[in-house]
């Protein structure tokens, strides 16, 4: 009862305001002639959906698997440097200048030569999908790894706890709240990393993701079938953060006295 | 004659600011005791509990904690500083857990102790502040330790809330006797508690007064209305306001 009064609360405002956009969207399409190619109704859209589901299905199953390798990498590889930066300050302040300097170069400026050494197709995708969600997973679980509440180390100092006790028993288990805030970060820029990835990589003209199709249908002028590829790369980040999302609120249920 | 638990003679503390946090500070601590220290804020208190845990070293000056080993000494924190992701039972436990001892009797005997069994599965998020602090107390006592050390731990707590704990500590202190130093700034909880109160200066901290306060135990909740109760809180209070204006 009360999931369905949120759902009514929630859900049916915005999904009744897109429904309204929808429709003055088409109305304006109709009423002042506006070319397909340059702005498409929804109609239009929705036929272009239609027609090329099976190569939009299997270019966003191509681009999600892109995007979820990119971002389990990245958060394993990035948990492994923040629990090196918590347990050195020397390599952390040798080396966190350069994970700055990696988040602010422009990935954009650097996919081709990623390509280049990498090569085209799925590990050149991940690579540069893996290299843009690196940073929020880095910089969030070692804040998390190195901000403890002092009188509880002093707790685990006055029963003699080991450095390794300190790390697994505090350190890590206390770090999950922000590890999973850089995690959320992460997934919605790995599909991000993932599109811009196949803009430069590629695949090939027989399987190719999302961004590959959105440079190609750009190229033909088929505007339809480009804001298909649009709807189907928000559709894909918004799965995966909303996939990230439930998933830190569920591990999380400890730390906010929500029921089991 | 008693065996002195804690001997502090002279002792100094500056902090690497430069400020003086303990002046030429002397005590002494018989075993079993229950000790508190009231003083004005920012006067060392903590300080000085931090250089009895051994969290801390004095300047200069002796400080003698009998057998000092960390082991066998306990502290309880101002705030509850429970994990949030281990249950009741797991947070009692971990003491016993980093020193690689036995658990299970101990833990079951200690939940039943302070009246934790039913919520030995919960999570502190799900307990009450008043709860919390009686899982960090149990968390300090499981280790059977010889000598609690206590800083503020009912501060942050409602006043009904507070009595009611500071009942349960004395009943606790009274089954096992293990020695209290209990830091403060409720005067009336101090005067509960102890058999002793120790006033201490504004900072520089030093002691000012020791006070013996000579109700026998168990003490009951209505000894707080007791004339002679309410005279010697009263006295320990203006010493305070004096120890504010020097």
């Amino acid at each position: 009862m009360k999931r369905l009064r949120s759902l009514t609360t929630n859900v049916l405002p915005p999904l009744l305001f897109f429904a309204l956009v929808l429709c003055a969207w088409q109305a304006a399409v109709s009423l002042f002639g506006i070319e397909p190619f340059l702005l498409p109704g929804p109609l239009l859209v929705a036929q272009a959906i239609a027609d090329n589901l099976p190569r939009l299905l299997s270019a966003t199953l191509l681009t999600a698997s892109g995007a979820l390798l990119g971002f389990v990498l990245s958060f394993a590889f990035g948990f492994l440097v923040a629990l090196l930066f918590s347990q050195s300050r020397l390599i952390e302040r040798s080396l966190y200048p350069y994970a700055i300097f990696l988040q602010t170069m422009p990935i954009v400026a650097i996919a081709p030569l990623i390509i280049l050494w990498i090569g085209y197709g799925l590990q050149g995708v991940v690579a540069v999908s893996f290299i843009i969600a690196l940073f929020p997973v880095i910089a969030n679980t070692t804040d998390g790894l190195t901000r403890v509440d002092p009188h509880i180390l002093d707790f685990f100092a006055l029963n003699k706890a080991n450095r390794w006790q300190v790390l697994f028993k505090l350190r890590v288990p206390g770090a999950v709240p922000q590890m999973l805030v850089g995690a959320r970060i992460s997934s919605g820029l790995s599909v991000i990393g993932a599109i811009v990835g196949e803009f430069f990589a590629g695949y090939g003209t027989e399987d190719f993701g999302l961004g590959y199709l959105i440079i190609l249908t750009n190229g033909q002028a088929k505007t339809d079938y480009l804001f298909a590829c649009i709807l189907f790369c928000t559709l894909l980040g918004l799965g995966l953060f909303t996939t990230v999302g439930s998933l830190s609120n569920f591990l999380l249920r400890r730390w906010t006295g929500a029921p089991e | 004659m008693e065996s002195q638990l804690v001997v502090a003679a002279g002792l100094n503390k500056y902090f690497p600011s430069g400020v003086q946090a303990l002046h030429d500070l002397n005590l002494e601590i018989s075993r079993g005791q229950f000790v508190s220290i009231v003083g004005p804020s920012g006067c060392g208190k903590s300080t000085f509990l931090r250089l009895v845990a051994g969290l801390d070293q004095p300047t200069s000056g002796e400080l003698r904690v009998e057998g000092h080993d960390p082991l066998g000494l306990a502290f309880v924190f101002q705030d509850a500083t429970l994990l949030p992701w281990r249950s009741v039972a797991h947070n009692i436990t971990l003491p016993l857990e980093l020193r690689h001892e036995d658990a299970d009797e101990r833990v079951t005997q200690t939940l039943e102790l302070v009246g934790l069994t039913d919520f030995a599965d919960a999570y502190p998020a799900q307990l009450s502040g008043g709860m919390r602090m009686r899982v960090s107390i149990a968390r300090a006592l499981v280790t059977r330790p010889q000598i609690l050390l206590l800083d503020e731990p009912f501060g942050a707590l409602d006043e009904i809330t507070r009595q009611r704990l500071n009942e349960e500590l004395l009943r606790l202190w009274q089954e096992d006797h293990w020695t209290s130093l209990f830091v403060t700034h409720n005067v009336s909880e101090a005067v509960f508690l102890s058999q002793r109160v120790l006033v201490m200066s504004a900072r520089p901290g030093r002691i000012l007064a020791d006070i013996p306060i000579p109700f026998p135990y168990p003490r009951s909740a209505y000894l707080r209305s007791a004339p002679e109760f309410i005279r010697i809180a009263n006295g320990i209070s203006r010493q305070l306001a004096h120890a504010d204006e020097l």
